[in-house]
């Protein structure tokens, strides 16, 4: 028999070594993304990363999801009538609120002693694993034993531009790579024929964090998400002009490469070889992009299952779209659907407003993209997040010292629900809890950044290896912080 | 045998295998060379500024020299048997050896370190921290490629390569590098055609010179310095709403046309304001600094942005002037280079007594108008000064907002007695201020005023919180209402960024003599502010063009020329005292610091001021050794595609090293002392050799060499920056509105691009040909920067950013195929060709080409284009409906053109035209 001591021998000497490696791979990208290693090392293969800084590279281990799709719920719906079901805050709704939840805490709105409100749902419980979940997801509750809720997730900001940018930078203002981009930079795109990296945007309007939360902040900006849009070119300048169409676009492509090919006989300058190959992708381009953007030729059952309807800009379809996306392989898919911001100050925001059209909008895509990942076998290997930026308060707003007119709950930091499924996460579980009212993480808390290195470990990439320099210091997504949620992993 | 006696046994063997193996090292070993990549690569992480393991860190010296935790010396000088660093590191335990889990340093490294050590084991500075030698000999190399001294350092480092330089590219390429290098514009037509009609061993240089006066010139460095700057049109974060600072960029065109010296360049950016009785455009030099981001979001800390803002500055100042980055110096001393924790907050030091705090109103801020606006104004007065008799010498003449006294006036002047005004007053330019958001019940009295005729009174107004009032008195302030004057809302409060100044009137009874009026402002709806009131007029009949003045007045008032924030130090009742912030958080202070600057570098003279304007005359000391070098490597990146020292913002050890370090050097030290800082003198040494005209066809035996062209065998083969292309397009298709200098400008961007952001401004697309205004003109929201800009590697302008990293992508493609901008460039350039170009389709083709690239293309290529040609106009002629949708149904719609413009847009897709060859 080996010796076990041996084999442990060599299995930590094998963890060196790839360890070794990978960490060198990594920095080797960053150096190649901004050319210094030239002149020495593999120049061949530094100058075709030079050229293509999206090209597919491995991960650094066996990824478990080879796509993110992040469903961003901006605005921050309330976990308190959704999934953090507290019969206890039933109790003393309408009451002071105790002391110790104010003590030193700041709050976007509530001033002084507010009162507790009580959930404004009923809940059931659903499938094998008995998730709690809202009467107001009669969809979801189907998919529940494909979820794994994370219960006490937690964040360092209460205000939604902030927030939200922490949520996909690691960082609470702008200028950091956000996600996306910093997976991009490190994976490069599957897809050579559409971005590696979309965004899309539906609800009341874009995200308050804008552009930043999607954008590539000091990485090269070829890193940034795309944004796909509804209206007008679905990626910026992807149509032709009008009265230029297709076969002539082909012809002046042919036309430029030609002569592209007679200067680079002429001055032999490789650049310009792979000038030809882009012009080429963006021929491709310009016909897998409106492609992947064409629900019309999806099947009625689809179109039932998601309730999208081709032509709208809805959550709906954009999850519909999410999955064509992760059928061509775009490797981080992230959807915004902003109105959650349930504050109770009128009707658009509040719970017994707008709240229940938020719901009702989100219910059953979610479903449906979870099941439908599922029978084309793709959830497995896509992982998918849910949340908001932050959470809702158990105690009622009262802005300005006064009762609102209708029922909210302000910005909370410190426990709100996030969801994940597919990629590796454990099915039906349910990991954290919170106090009695919802106020506190008391057990398994997961800080965003926690969040964030654990996305990335789904990936094939340890969260401390993928850096970037800049100014002086190597940066990376979850700064000096952030470890894997194990416990959450299969 | 114990452990440390083998260690010695070990180390004393490997002394003799070195003098065995390398005798040539038994010399004095070169710390910067041998040494210090050992310790960086190996070392240096746990054992520097950030970690100082076992209590060691070999950073400095001294620090390196004390005794570790265990109480052992890592290094004794002169005693390698007593320097734990060497036992540790040859040590046979995996676990015990350093550095931990890596491969043991080879016998070599280790051979090194104990040679250095016994010699004493002595520092040395960093090259980069080196004074320059301001007498460096010129390589002694021949040959009748040299053109000028520049050219001698290129030969003797490719000889020793082994390479030789290429052959000069051909006059027209070279004209085309060199205009747009140094004004970032090709060459008109004209001006091909004079350089083609002259042919002379001159004629290049003359062309040189013109480019080098061009007005052109200052509008292609700036390009540059926005970067460096971080200059946007918004002040960034979340609403990221305007920012008026365009005033500045102007101030940057005309700095580098008039060719102002570097270092004087510098000093008025910097500390402008400190220089003895400041000039208006000295303080304007300063919003240098004020291109740090605002967070105007409710609920923010202005301290901690300001904080921010002032950390920026620092590490703005070190990048650009310095190449360093002392960012990471901020939460602790340097990992690798010798910069102290402390030294960043003495630093942060000379910047944190300025009067800005992260305000909405971007306080402090200088007024000013454009030249021509001055003009105006200047008519104006001295119309009032024919018409009024309170002289315009007793207005105020201060320019900053925060006077206690507020003053206001019209073109008749008037004194104000007010009270009660909140907030400041405002300022139109030379003499023209009024009140910003006057409260209800402010009362206004003008005195000793002439109403002989006077038949009417007009009050000039923004307001935009309900109806207003004014009531109108005569000579008591609580007698009867004379006339009262409603003020509707207007659409606009000043800061917004299109003013939209109104005027209302009344008739008034003619009174005859002199009198005082009452003009009382309420709202009966909104006490808090009524209206921004410019001033008012009276009318007489008899004052015939009166009324032409007070047009022209309030369409002056109209102009948004608007308050530049600049700097402005704090008195020294009022400054600040500085901290080190412990790990860099701005809430934990350490200890009291005072201006300084970093031990390594050149020492402050004591006669220096110990404020911004110490710091920047010490940054253009002669004796500092990074600013030239930083500085010339700088304008070499942006002609050679590469700097000298490639990591053109970090010149430390971990940049990288100069390809030519004496070539560096001298060109610094020549700069400093010949050149006398004069960038155009610099850039002509450069574009005058040998070097820079060399063709840039590359064969692959010298491509597999140097793939990147560090030792300049061949000229610059780059792709044209985002300006520089869309600029280019809009010049050879004969677009391009060369006006020089003015606020930014809105061409036509895709709809939806700024809805992203919470809806703060609008892109509302510029008239005429704004719209065809050189791209740095183009409005810039760091939030969301023009797409054309951001798809060619632009940074967003939130940070200082050095270098923009080439990529090459499909959205490019994409962008110079479809982008609005570059298919109106296609149809002015296919209208040229027909119209201008010859009666034959080939003969147009040609002058398309020749349009874009000033030559003739080969006939290969020409015969390309024919082909495309022929495709298009069968397409065309079978397709009408096509023809239609590209051209509508005019008259000028024919398949000829509509070929052309296929031809135009593949033109302005080659490669060849999208770079600088």
């Amino acid at each position: 028999m080996k010796d076990l001591f041996q084999e442990l021998h060599e299995q930590h000497q094998a963890y060196l070594t790839r360890r070794h490696f990978v960490q060198k791979g990594l920095m080797g990208l960053g150096a190649m993304a901004l050319g210094s290693l030239l002149g020495c090392g593999d120049q061949a293969s530094n100058l075709s990363a030079l050229k293509n800084p999206l090209i597919a590279r491995a991960a650094q281990f066996a990824p478990k999801a080879k796509r993110i799709i992040f469903l961003h719920m901006a605005g921050a719906p309330s976990q308190l009538e959704l999934f953090d079901f507290k019969p206890d805050l039933h109790k003393l709704d309408g009451q002071d609120c105790p002391d110790s939840f104010l003590e030193g805490k700041r709050f976007a709105f509530i001033e002084g002693v507010p009162k507790m409100l009580g959930p404004q749902t009923t809940f059931g419980r659903y499938g094998e694993s008995g998730a709690y979940v809202s009467e107001l997801f009669p969809h979801f509750k189907e998919v529940v034993d494909e979820v794994a809720f994370l219960k006490a997730v937690h964040t360092d900001e209460f205000n939604h531009a902030p927030a939200q940018l922490f949520m996909h930078t690691g960082f609470p203002r702008q200028g950091r790579p956000s996600m996306g981009a910093w997976v991009s930079y490190g994976l490069g795109s599957e897809n050579a024929n559409l971005p590696g990296f979309v965004v899309l945007v539906s609800g009341q309007s874009a995200p308050s964090a804008g552009k930043s939360a999607w954008g590539s902040g000091f990485l090269p900006s070829v890193y940034q998400g795309v944004q796909l849009r509804s209206q007008g070119d679905p990626v910026l300048n992807v149509s032709n002009p009008d009265g230029i169409n297709r076969d002539i676009r082909k012809q002046a492509i042919e036309t430029i490469s030609q002569i592209n090919q007679l200067q680079y006989q002429e001055v032999g300058d490789p650049e310009i070889l792979s000038r030809i190959s882009q012009y080429e992708l963006a021929y491709r381009m310009q016909m897998t992009v409106p492609e992947a953007m064409d629900l019309s030729k999806e099947p009625a059952y689809i179109h039932e299952l998601y309730g999208t309807q081709p032509g709208q800009t809805s959550f709906a379809n954009n999850c519909l779209l999410a999955r064509r996306l992760a059928e061509r392989d775009v490797r981080f898919i992230q959807l915004f659907h902003r109105g959650w911001d349930s504050h109770g100050s009128n009707e658009f925001e509040a719970l017994e407003g707008g709240f229940l059209k938020r719901c009702k909008e989100v219910d059953r895509p979610m479903m449906a993209l979870i099941k439908d990942l599922k029978q084309r076998g793709l959830l497995d290997e896509t992982l998918l997040i849910w949340g908001g930026e932050f959470g809702r308060t158990p105690m009622r707003e009262n802005r300005g010292g006064k009762v609102a007119p209708f029922n909210g709950r302000d910005h909370h930091s410190e426990a709100f629900t996030m969801w994940m499924a597919g990629g590796g996460v454990k099915a039906g579980i349910t990991y954290g809890e919170t106090d009695e009212f919802g106020y506190f993480g008391i057990k398994d808390k997961v800080h965003v950044h926690d969040l964030q290195a654990t996305i990335l470990h789904q990936l094939g990439i340890h969260h401390e290896q993928l850096t970037y320099e800049f100014q002086g210091r190597r940066f990376r997504l979850t700064d000096v912080h952030g470890h894997v949620v194990h416990d959450i992993l299969a | 045998m114990s452990r440390l006696l083998l260690m010695i046994f070990l180390i004393s063997f490997l002394g003799m295998m070195g003098f065995v193996f390398w005798p040539s090292q038994a010399d004095s070993i070169d710390f910067n060379t041998q040494i210090r990549p050992i310790l960086n690569n190996n070392c240096l992480s746990c054992h520097g500024g950030v970690k100082k393991n076992g209590g060691l860190s070999m950073l400095f010296r001294e620090e390196a020299l004390l005794p570790t935790k265990s109480g052992k010396h890592a290094i004794v000088p002169f005693h390698p048997e007593q320097s734990e660093l060497l036992h540790r590191i040859a040590h046979h335990d995996p676990e015990e050896r350093m550095p931990p889990e890596s491969d043991p340093l080879t016998q070599e490294q280790i051979h090194l370190l104990t040679k250095w050590i016994e010699q004493g084991a002595k520092w040395e500075t960093h090259w980069a921290y080196q004074a320059l030698n301001p007498q460096i000999s010129l390589p002694e190399v021949s040959s009748s490629w040299i053109r000028t001294d520049l050219d001698r350092f290129v030969l003797e480092s490719l000889q020793e390569e082994g390479l030789s330089p290429s052959e000069e590219a051909d006059p027209l390429t070279l004209l085309r590098r060199v205009s747009l290098d140094l004004t970032g514009l090709p060459p008109s037509q004209k001006e091909v055609e004079s350089f083609v009609a002259h042919p002379s061993p001159e004629a290049y240089e003359q062309a040189v010179d013109r480019l080098l006066a061009s007005p052109h010139f200052g509008e292609r460095w700036a390009s540059m310095w926005m970067d460096l700057a971080r200059y946007g049109d918004s002040q960034g974060y979340q609403k990221d709403p305007a920012r008026n600072i365009w005033r500045w960029r102007d101030w940057v065109i005309h700095a580098f046309n008039e060719d102002m010296p570097f270092d004087q360049f510098t000093i008025e950016q910097i500390a402008g304001d400190l220089l003895e009785a400041p000039s208006d455009l000295q303080l304007l030099a300063t919003a240098f600094h004020r291109n740090t981001m605002n967070n105007d979001e409710g609920g923010t800390d202005n301290e901690e942005f300001r904080v921010s803002a002032v950390i920026d500055r620092v590490n703005t100042t070190f990048e650009i002037w310095q190449g360093t980055t002392i960012g990471c110096v901020q939460c602790h001393s340097h990992p690798y280079d010798p910069f102290r924790h402390k030294e960043f907050y003495q630093l942060y030091a000379f910047f944190n007594n300025t009067a800005d705090a992260d305000r909405p109103d971007e306080f402090p801020t200088e007024f000013l108008m454009s030249p021509a606006q001055e003009a105006e104004v200047g008519e104006i007065i001295s119309w009032i000064a024919d018409h009024d008799s309170i002289p315009i010498d007793d207005l105020p003449g201060s320019l900053f907002a925060d006077e206690s006294v507020v003053w206001s006036h019209s073109p008749f002047n008037f004194a104000v007695s007010c009270d009660p005004c909140g907030g400041a007053n405002g300022r139109l330019g030379d003499g023209f201020e009024y009140l910003r958001r006057i409260s209800s019940g402010t009362q206004i009295r003008y005195s000793n005023l002439d109403l002989t005729a006077v038949d009417s009174l007009f009050v000039q107004y923004l307001g935009g919180n309900g109806s207003g009032r004014v009531d109108i008195r005569l000579d008591n302030p609580t007698a009867q209402v004379l006339r009262s004057l409603q003020l509707p809302p207007t659409n606009a409060w000043y800061g917004q960024s299109v003013l939209d100044w109104k005027e209302a009137g009344t008739a008034i009874p003619v009174q005859d003599g002199i009198h005082d009026l009452y003009l009382t402002f309420s709202n009966e709806t909104n006490k808090g502010s009524v209206a921004d009131f410019l001033g008012f007029y009276l009318q007489s009949s008899s004052a015939a063009d009166a009324h032409q003045v007070r047009k022209k007045f309030l369409q002056l008032a109209t102009v948004d020329a608007g308050k530049t924030p600049i700097m402005r130090e704090l008195s020294p009742e009022n400054s600040r005292t500085s901290r080190v912030f412990e790990r860099g958080n701005w809430l934990v202070h350490g200890d009291t610091v005072y201006p300084n600057v970093p031990q390594v570098l050149n020492s402050f003279p004591t006669d220096f001021p110990a404020n911004r304007l110490g710091l920047a005359k010490w940054l253009v000391h002669p004796e500092n050794p990074l600013t030239a070098r930083v500085i010339v490597n700088r304008f070499w990146e942006q002609m050679f595609g590469i700097g000298l020292v490639e990591t053109l913002e970090d010149f430390g050890t971990q940049g990288e090293k100069p390809s030519h370090p004496d070539m560096l050097d001298w060109l610094a030290s020549n700069f400093i002392h010949q050149q006398q800082w004069h960038v155009k003198h610099l850039l002509k040494e450069i574009v005058m050799s040998a070097t820079y005209r060399q063709s840039s066809a590359v064969t692959a035996d010298l491509l597999e060499r140097d793939p990147a062209n560090r030792w300049l065998a061949r000229g610059p083969r780059i792709r044209l920056s985002a300006e520089q292309l869309r600029d280019q397009a809009l010049a050879s298709s004969g677009l391009l509105d060369t006006k020089v200098y003015g606020p930014s400008v809105m061409p036509s961007q895709p709809d939806g691009i700024w809805q992203v952001i919470r809806n703060v401004m609008k892109w509302t697309p510029s008239e005429g040909s704004s719209r065809y205004r050189r791209t740095l003109y183009t409005y810039w929201r760091r939030s969301s920067p023009y797409p054309t800009m951001m798809t060619f590697d632009a940074p967003s302008r939130e940070f200082c950013v050095s270098r923009r990293v080439r990529t090459n992508t499909p959205l490019q493609a994409l962008t110079t195929l479809n982008d609005s901008t570059f298919i109106e460039a296609a149809e002015a350039l296919a209208n040229r060709m027909q119209v201008e170009g010859g009666s034959t389709p080939s003969d147009q083709l040609k002058y398309g080409y020749y349009l874009t690239m000033n030559k003739a293309p080969s006939p290969e290529k020409a015969a390309i284009l024919d082909q495309f040609y022929l495709q298009t106009i069968a397409h065309y002629s079978q397709q009408p409906e096509e023809l239609e949708a590209l051209l509508g149904s005019s008259s000028s719609a024919s398949p000829e053109y509509a070929s052309l413009i296929n031809v135009a847009n593949v033109i302005l897709n080659l490669d060849e035209v999208i770079t600088k060859e």
